[in-house]
């Protein structure tokens, strides 16, 4: 945003200007009354440590435990991850799909950051970073080879661009060898990526 | 508007260099300018396509070399002065120079309130009782529009057909709504599933496809 700035790598800029710019703003509205310094915090722990991707895993693994559950989120994903505590902004219209043996699915948002919050928390750099946006549409599967998920030219790959209210979620398939274990078990394999669709879920 | 926002099949931008065990914030400053929009945003003088336009209304340029929450906090400040919140002195001096409203100090969010409106989110649907235009199964073409004002019809998919997947329901028109207070309108969006090889031509996997919601204004029937 300034010529002193370092632009080398903009996703993850060093900047005294903008962050003295940030401070001076803050300040502003501040001093008018319009943000509180309490409710600016809680809203930083809300997104640093309470909503994360563990949320999603714990949809993911009961959805592998319950074929009643899997039905339900497939069918009306909104009401079905309000019943695991979470709903709300940036997740008011959920709908998850479904990884199969013939399916991969990948999520973006090529216009701007659109992103399941209450399941997924903030969306990390890449995936609102020009490089993924541009191709994620265009070449899907070498922008799953560049995070290492190979995809069989029998596997149909779909994108889904979440350009409206609706927030995607991928069920990963579950992997095989972990039909016995616990749904916190499962939880614990299913990361981040997985629901967005860049990469599988493995067994360990 | 063509902005560089609208990234969907360019080339040239790099690899995605995802960074093992990201942190959420990478700076404070960062975290200062997510809340900053998130309790900004409770004086109600503007909605998610307002903040949406100005963030991606900048050069191309200076869109590509900012990070996102730069453009963030460039979005904030715009909206915050289009608004009259805040003038362009009170910005330069970080010192406010008149009080806020009594009609608006009612409304700034309380830490204590913070996790209910979280929870509780926004309604971007409408009352309106309009039946879907396009089926399920139907044929549908992108309308070649231009608009230099927002939208949420990427240029990859502008002209070309694609197939209702699903409807969704009747939604805020996010194109109209940008415009600002007045211009709430109800349409259906549809998810429609366009083949990979209607978008980016007959090297594309055959079976490969793209899913993207749009609303009635942006569609027709492509019999």
């Amino acid at each position: 945003m300034s010529d002193s700035e370092d632009h080398s790598d903009p996703n993850h800029s060093h900047l005294s200007d903008t962050d003295l710019r940030v401070r001076s703003l803050e300040s502003l509205l501040l001093d008018k009354g319009m943000v509180d310094a309490a409710a600016l915090e809680a809203l930083i722990q809300n997104y640093e440590h309470k909503v994360g991707p563990q949320n999603g895993a714990r949809v993911v693994a009961r959805a592998w435990s319950d074929p009643a559950y899997k039905e339900w989120l497939l069918r009306d994903a909104t009401a079905a991850i309000a019943d695991m505590g979470y709903h709300g902004r940036q997740g008011e219209y959920m709908y998850v799909v479904e990884n199969t043996a013939a399916v991969h699915n990948l999520v973006v948002c090529t216009l701007c950051s659109c992103y399941p919050w209450p399941v997924l928390g903030l969306p990390p750099t890449w995936y609102k970073s020009a490089p993924y946006r541009s191709r994620a549409v265009m070449d899907p599967r070498g922008v799953l080879r560049e995070f290492g998920t190979e995809v069989g030219e029998d596997v149909a790959v779909r994108v889904w661009d979440s350009t409206a209210e609706l927030r995607y979620l991928v069920l990963p398939e579950q992997p095989e060898g972990t039909e016995g274990m616990s749904q916190d078990e499962l939880a614990a394999l299913v990361g981040r990526n997985a629901m967005i669709g860049v990469e599988k879920v493995a067994a360990s | 508007m063509n902005g560089a926002h609208d990234l969907g099949g360019m080339h040239g931008l790099g690899p995605i260099n995802a960074e093992v065990d990201e942190p959420v914030f990478h700076h404070d400053w960062e975290r200062r300018v997510l809340a900053l929009n998130l309790a900004a945003g409770a004086m109600g003088k503007w909605n998610i396509d307002v903040s949406r336009h100005a963030r991606e209304n900048q050069p191309p340029a200076q869109y590509l070399a900012n990070s996102y929450y730069q453009t963030w906090l460039v979005g904030l400040e715009k909206l915050l002065l289009e608004a009259g919140l805040v003038t362009v002195d009170e910005i330069a001096n970080g010192k406010s120079a008149a009080p806020l409203p009594d009609d608006l100090a009612q409304r700034v969010l309380q830490a204590d309130a913070v996790e209910a409106v979280l929870g509780r989110g926004t309604d971007y649907t409408t009352d309106d009782d309009i039946p879907p235009e396009y089926a399920i199964g139907e044929q549908v073409r992108v309308l070649n529009n231009h608009p230099t004002h927002h939208t949420r019809a990427p240029r990859y998919v502008r002209g070309k057909c694609g197939v209702v997947e699903r409807q969704h329901g009747v939604f805020v028109f996010a194109d109209e709504n940008a415009k600002g207070p007045g211009h709430r309108v109800g349409q259906n969006i549809y998810s429609v599933r366009f083949a990979a090889q209607e978008l980016w031509g007959p090297d594309a996997p055959a079976a490969d496809c793209v899913y993207v919601d749009l609303w009635d204004g942006h569609l027709e029937a492509a019999d």
